[in-house]
């Protein structure tokens, strides 16, 4: 029942600060919100006793992305900086479609029969596991991950340089 | 215990956020960030299937997102701010060197 009640606590928090994050006024508004978007998710993830990505989830988004975010926000702002509302730019088929999608996924989530092999077990720690996988059947994903990071490391300092 | 479909239901919400965001706004760091949000409901939903079936994999996934999202924001904020550099504005429809 608790759980219950968690779960909407994080889905309200999560939900909420997404829609300010598309709808707020101003650039600064938006990347705090995205940090509570970020903290809802992470909690969200400990209810399904996820402990190693919760964490991951922290300190990769918030401690990485949200800092870059806030970062690009400060160093592209103008002085005349009123950011003003979009303008209406189709805006009613943008609506129409979305709305269409949303109602399609919700249809399809509720009425399929999902297979639930099992209950969610108390936290016991998915870190061992986790670790196990990654050095033995994703390894090679996880070197082409670490080449990737160099290599984006490497052109966004290129990039941003020049 | 919540049902899986609440969660399902849930990231679908965030992700058409995302999607109103990435074609709604018109500064590509507010685009950034419905990117990220688009992501982040991937990973919710990548997390809630593992927990429901026992079995790890889905986790690896969430950590291989990361990974590609952490290098994306890099190397996304990098070309945003030499774009801002070269031509004094975010707003991506002043940026249309590319539009056919």
């Amino acid at each position: 029942m608790e759980m219950t009640i968690l779960f909407y606590v994080f889905a309200v928090l999560t939900v909420g600060s997404a829609f300010a994050v598309v709808f707020a006024r101003s650039l600064i508004y938006s990347a705090f919100s995205l940090l509570f978007t970020f903290m809802g998710v992470a909690g969200l993830y400990v209810l399904l006793s996820a402990d190693f990505i919760a964490v991951a989830q922290i300190m990769v988004y918030i401690g990485g992305i949200l800092i870059l975010l806030v970062f690009g926000v400060m160093l592209t702002r103008q002085v005349t900086d009123v950011e003003i509302r979009t303008s209406a730019f189709r805006t009613l088929p943008a609506t129409v479609v979305v709305g269409l999608a949303l109602g399609t996924l919700i249809v399809i989530f509720i009425r399929t029969k999902w297979m639930q092999v099992h209950t969610i077990p108390d936290i016991e720690g998915t870190t061992m596991e986790l670790g196990e996988l990654l050095l033995t059947t994703f390894v090679l994903p996880f070197e082409v991950a670490g080449i990737l990071l160099l290599v984006a490391i490497m052109g966004a300092a290129l990039i941003a340089r020049r | 215990m919540v049902p899986i479909h609440y969660y399902l239901i849930l990231s679908a919400v965030m992700f058409i956020t995302g999607v109103v965001g990435v074609l709604t706004r018109r500064n590509a760091i507010i685009i950034f960030m419905c990117i990220e949000l688009m992501l982040n409901s991937v990973n919710l939903t990548f997390v809630a299937f593992s927990a429901y079936l026992g079995n790890e994999t889905g986790q690896m996934f969430v950590f291989f997102i990361m990974a590609v999202a952490a290098a994306e924001a890099a190397v996304g904020l990098a070309i945003v701010i030499a774009l801002f550099r070269n031509r004094q504005t975010v707003n991506i429809n002043d940026v249309n060197i590319l539009r056919w």
